[in-house]
């Protein structure tokens, strides 16, 4: 009722203790298409859904290498999340370059957070409309973050954001307690199964995924469509056929915000969300 | 008034030698592995060689502490140019990447002397020869360091590389086998290793070829 006099500004609070503003670029993470992690031991595998403007156009890059023992899923304003990944790179380097060993991951993600909370306390900024799952290894094992516009940070299991994540959530919750022991292909093949969750009924096809893996003994590094494509017909991770014309109409729309998702009321999808 | 001077100088010469040289489809870049300062041996086991890029390795003699920061220094930026770009450095590239990063320092430069030894991009040899400050050049064949006045005449009279300066232009590759290049290199350090007192101890030999790498380390004089 009152959000509308207190959320010009990123520096208004709301009487009742709330930045709306920061709550607003949460909601831009929301509306871009899904992005998930899970992480064992020993691996974290990152996938997320490639949604393209139209047939003619290719799909938004949402997956990066941020270093050899790091990488990054992004879902929200990809152009935000492409500069994040540009600084996490250029960190990485910087610190191997000084310490001659691999910047270990709970580093990153509270120098991200860092940055990301400047922009929630500057009346001249706006905070990041990015969120980013970050994946990384390090003496420890695998690690998965989220770090949120807000600037909090979380170590995740497993995760899924973006729209209809929380299908993949669902799923998440209840296998994960399995994650930590299982293999890398295990983790692929529940990877894939959350992103299936996210689509509603279209088909998993690799050509509309991306993933990616790192783990002990294995730099980060995007698998490749045919590798995808035979883990997904191993599993069989097909929808079934009922209602996947319709589904997939409306998933070939450009990112409308899911009926089980709390969306504002927009004008439309803005251009630059993926 | 006679000029003041410095009473302490920021470089050392730690000695040492580089070769190498192009072929048609290999290069081979080698260098001595002793470390000295003055007339003493601070280490025989020190490699000057690093691999900057699957197909582009460099050689340098000089200051092995400027050395160093240069060879991270270039690592770095290759690290950057594969996130951008998605793929590995060509070794011309890399050529004139070593050249402005050397030029950068123009005035304090680097006590580096370098020789890039790689793959162009049809995959022939290459090998680019530097001095201090990033003056750059192909060329066949190379010698870089305190062995190379001794060096330089005799892979002249055994290479018969025509210069890049001739019209038509012919290619700055020698008409060796691998083989031959590499036997040629052993020789020619073994004779360096003779006369030249900060040369000596091992000599290690890289050679990159359509293969992929190989290296080898070979005994010399410790004297």
């Amino acid at each position: 009722m009152f959000r509308n006099q207190y959320d010009t500004d990123v520096t208004t609070w709301s009487p009742a203790g709330r930045l709306f503003q920061v709550e607003y670029a949460m909601e831009a993470v929301k509306q871009g298409s899904a992005a998930i992690g899970l992480r064992s031991k020993t691996h974290v595998v990152l996938a997320c859904v490639n949604k393209a403007n139209s047939e003619l156009s290719s799909h938004q890059k949402k997956i990066f290498k941020v270093d050899d023992h790091i990488g990054v899923a992004i879902a929200g304003l990809t152009a935000d999340g492409r500069v994040l990944s540009r600084y996490m790179r250029s960190e990485c380097i910087n610190y191997s370059f000084t310490y001659e060993s691999p910047l270990p991951v709970g580093r990153l993600v509270v120098q991200l957070a860092d940055k990301a909370q400047v922009c929630t306390q500057r009346s001249w900024k706006r905070p990041f409309g990015v969120g980013l799952l970050v994946g990384g290894l390090d003496e420890s094992g695998a690690h998965l973050y989220y770090n949120c516009p807000s600037g909090n940070y979380f170590e995740y299991q497993a995760f899924a954001i973006g729209s209809r994540s929380q299908a993949a959530k669902t799923y998440l919750e209840r296998k994960f307690e399995s994650f930590m022991g299982s293999s890398r292909d295990d983790l692929i093949k529940d990877a894939l199964f959350a992103i299936k969750e996210t689509l509603q009924g279209e088909k998993l096809k690799s050509s509309i995924c991306t993933v990616a893996v790192l783990g002990v003994g294995e730099p980060f590094h995007i698998l490749d469509q045919e590798t995808v494509q035979q883990v997904i017909n191993a599993h069989e991770i097909v929808e079934e056929e009922a209602s996947a014309e319709q589904e997939a109409a409306a998933a070939a729309d450009q990112d409308a915000p899911s009926a089980d998702e709390a969306a504002p009321a927009d004008q439309g999808i803005a251009p630059m969300d993926i | 008034m006679t000029k003041q001077h410095a009473n302490w100088s920021p470089y050392d010469n730690n000695g040492g030698t580089c070769v190498a040289i192009a072929g048609a489809d290999y290069c081979v870049i080698a260098a001595d592995t002793r470390m000295s300062t003055g007339y003493n041996i601070l280490t025989r086991d020190y490699s000057k060689i690093c691999k900057l890029a699957d197909k582009s390795l460099m050689a340098s003699s000089g200051f092995q502490a400027d050395v160093r920061a240069l060879q991270k220094q270039l690592s770095a930026r290759h690290l950057i140019y594969q996130h951008q770009h998605n793929k590995q450095m060509s070794c011309p590239a890399m050529a004139q990447l070593l050249s402005n990063t050397l030029y950068y320092k123009r005035f304090f430069p680097y006590y580096a002397f370098n020789v890039l030894g790689g793959l162009d991009t049809e995959g022939k040899g290459c090998v680019y020869t530097y001095d201090a400050v990033g003056s750059y050049e192909r060329v066949g064949y190379s010698a870089q360091g305190s062995g190379a006045t001794l060096i330089t005449p005799f892979l002249d009279n055994q290479l018969k590389s025509p210069s890049p300066l001739l019209l038509p232009a012919k290619d700055a590759v020698t008409p060796l086998t691998e083989e031959e290049a590499v036997d040629l290199v052993k020789v020619v350090f073994a004779s360096a290793t003779e006369r030249d007192i900060y040369t000596g101890d091992k000599l290690e030999i890289v050679i990159l070829n359509a293969n992929g790498i190989q290296c080898e380390l070979m005994d010399l004089r410790k004297d």
